[in-house]
């Protein structure tokens, strides 16, 4: 009982409480702008959370999130979709959203589970590299199958919709306090219930039994096995794991563009993820949601306020620094200041600043030889 | 026939360079255990450099200078940025060669813009004939730059002191530092050649029958990825075969285009991928490399 007061009164427990009260909130508050990136933001948390779990956790170094996102998204549009209607010619199920949503999550990690035993038999950087090869092959796959993909111009996402209550724009109406409730913060609400599974989810799996077991995984496959850790079972489980989140971060997304296109899921989503959860620390499920919304939210920002920026250029106009460019120059730094001052992650800095807080809510971390 | 027998020579003086850049990723990771994913950016900074200097120096001297300032870029990177990266995992140091790579190419394509620069060599668009087969001379100064390159590399990796400290280091670090090698000179060397190799492949990567150099011209290094993977990341003699296998891989399968059409458009920039993958499935250290074992 009083071990549970002074969870509750802890500073992280209550900031976490704030955010949910905030983000609540924010439909009543903030413009279209922001409800986009933010739901941006956090289709880009679900996904960063699955990679910190399978890199961060058993120390498999994966490039391959774009994929499984790419095989969440266009899973999601064909199985949601009618198929044949409109300027897509490309072919879908007309099933449920909410069924389909579930399937495409189910289907990523049936892929993810195909590709487990390649990852398990390779170790750490052959993975990253036969990862990147995963990208590439379903770039290709994605231009060219386009009975299921719409091929280069990619096709629409089916909009979602749950017991009849549609998330479109006004079907049915509805207005709160106010605010008229369209299809961005239908789809913000939608978006937070993921979220919150996503982390409640994560922070069980990386902190109980599960986590302590792939945690041993990384640090010594033999001591694992010799603890009775099925090692080749866990790390296909993880990669599975790791594969749904990415496919519900790619059903997100396709639900909040409306439309998907080969290009989205490029090597850079997947080196983008990769940035995420390093500027978050690896294995830290709290730090993937920070590195997620810095690295998915810098460049929308940078592009909505460039103007009044002096430093930036508006795009395409030549001298200065593109909006687009200064965010990547910003994420390419963050990465490398955080392996070089932070290596747990920016979530450390908090911890090192107040060293009270340090020592009661976790133990700090061994330094490796 | 003679399409097939000039692809294979045209693969195989293609996949020469890719040797080079193999050659790279492969010295880079005996030394320092990291793979360098700025490689692709090195590559695009040698032959940016090149194309800048080449109307002012002359061809020759714009190549010295941008193989020694490719090269030194490269080992900068590991002596002031790398070798200071701390973290649990070993993977670490690769995760900061991704953030370097994104700085590096985000700069490198803000300075070409949209341009496509000409690298200002000598070969231009002449083509050679041997008998029937025809070849771009540019291809043919590719394959006798990188064996020149690839023979004295060999020769020096073998018989110079600096080769037998390299590979004295490469097998074990701690012993070889009680014998008096300097582990940082020798990572900070492995990089600079690496670099000096990148740029010079650079160049042969951008000359005819390519285009010029593109802000993306960087990615077609990548595909040096897949020949240091399935050649074995820490073998040199796997570098080489590596690069030929991609070399004629992505000739054939860009010649024969329309013969494999029902596999799908542009199969040439993704066959090194397949490849490499298959021969993963078959030898998890690819073809050459030392497997990893396990001792309790």
């Amino acid at each position: 009982m009083s071990e549970r007061l002074t969870a509750m009164r802890s500073p992280g427990r209550l900031v976490l409480v704030a955010l949910a009260v905030i983000t609540l909130l924010v439909p009543f508050f903030l413009e279209a702008f922001w409800l986009q990136t933010g739901l941006f933001a956090m289709s880009a948390i679900i996904g960063a959370i699955g990679l910190t779990i399978l890199t961060g956790t058993t120390g498999q170094l994966s490039l391959a999130h774009a994929f499984f996102a790419a095989v969440g998204a266009y899973g999601y549009c064909y199985f949601a979709g009618k198929g044949g209607l409109g300027v897509s010619s490309a072919t879908g199920l007309g099933l449920p959203p909410l069924l389909a949503m579930i399937l495409a999550v189910l289907l990523s990690g049936v892929a993810g589970a195909i590709y487990s035993p390649i990852s398990g038999r390779l170790r750490g950087i052959y993975l990253g590299i036969a990862s990147i090869g995963l990208v590439f092959i379903g770039q290709h796959i994605l231009f060219n199958a386009a009975d299921l993909t719409g091929g280069f111009n990619g096709r629409d996402a089916a909009p979602f919709s749950l017991l009849g209550f549609s998330f479109t724009q006004t079907d049915p109406e509805l207005v709160i306090a106010g605010v008229e409730f369209s299809e961005l913060e239908r789809l913000w609400y939608l978006g937070l219930v993921l979220v919150g599974l996503a982390y409640y989810y994560g922070r069980h799996l990386v902190d109980g039994r599960p986590g302590r077991a792939l945690e041993t995984v990384r640090d010594s496959e033999v001591a694992a096995a010799v603890m009775g850790v099925d090692v080749t079972r866990y790390k296909a489980l993880v990669f599975t794991v790791s594969s749904m989140y990415a496919g519900l971060s790619g059903v997100l997304l396709a639900l909040v563009f409306n439309r998907i296109v080969p290009e989205s899921f490029g090597l850079n989503l997947s080196v983008e993820f990769l940035a995420m959860i390093v500027i978050g620390g690896l294995g830290s499920v709290r730090g993937a949601v920070l590195g997620a919304a810095f690295v998915s939210m810098l460049p929308k920002l940078l592009d909505h306020y460039g103007d009044s920026l002096p430093f930036l250029a508006t795009a395409g106009a030549g001298g200065g620094i593109e909006p687009g460019q200064a965010a990547r120059f910003a994420f390419g730094a963050a990465i490398v200041a955080v392996l070089l001052f932070a290596p747990g992650g920016i979530g450390t800095l908090w911890h090192r600043a107040r060293p009270s807080t340090a020592t009661s809510s976790s133990t700090p971390k061994e330094k490796s030889v | 026939m003679t399409q097939f027998v000039e692809l294979l020579i045209n693969g195989i003086s293609l996949g020469f360079v890719y040797a080079l850049l193999a050659l790279g990723f492969v010295m880079i990771f005996k030394s320092t255990r990291v793979i360098n994913f700025a490689h692709g950016s090195i590559v695009l900074l040698g032959a940016f450099l090149i194309a800048k200097l080449a109307p002012s120096l002359g061809f020759v001297l714009a190549a010295l200078v941008g193989v020694a300032g490719a090269a030194l870029v490269a080992a900068l990177l590991y002596f002031v940025i790398l070798r200071r990266v701390r973290g649990r995992a070993a993977d670490t140091v690769t995760i900061a060669t991704i953030g370097l790579d994104i700085l590096l190419a985000t700069e490198l394509a803000r300075q070409i813009g949209q341009d496509v620069l000409n690298i200002g060599d000598p070969w231009g668009s002449e083509v050679v004939r041997f008998g029937d087969f025809a070849m771009p001379e540019a291809r043919v100064a590719a394959a006798v730059v990188a064996l020149l390159l690839l023979g004295g590399f060999l020769a020096a990796f073998k018989l110079s002191p600096w080769g037998v400290a390299m590979r004295a280091s490469a097998e074990d670090g701690e012993a070889g530092a009680l014998m008096g090698i300097r582990l940082t000179r020798m990572a900070a060397g492995a990089w600079l050649v690496a670099g000096a190799l990148a740029a010079v492949g650079g160049i042969f990567l951008t000359t005819f029958p390519t285009p010029g150099i593109d802000r993306t011209s960087g990615l077609a290094a990548l595909s040096a990825f897949p020949a240091a993977i399935l050649g074995g990341l820490d073998s040199v003699l796997g570098a080489v075969v590596g690069g030929l296998i991609i070399g004629v891989v992505v000739t054939m399968s860009a010649g024969y285009q329309d013969e494999i059409s029902f596999l799908g458009r542009g199969l040439s920039q993704v066959a090194p991928y397949i490849v490499m993958v298959l021969v993963l499935l078959v030898r998890p250290s690819g073809l050459f490399g030392t497997r990893e074992l396990t001792r309790v």
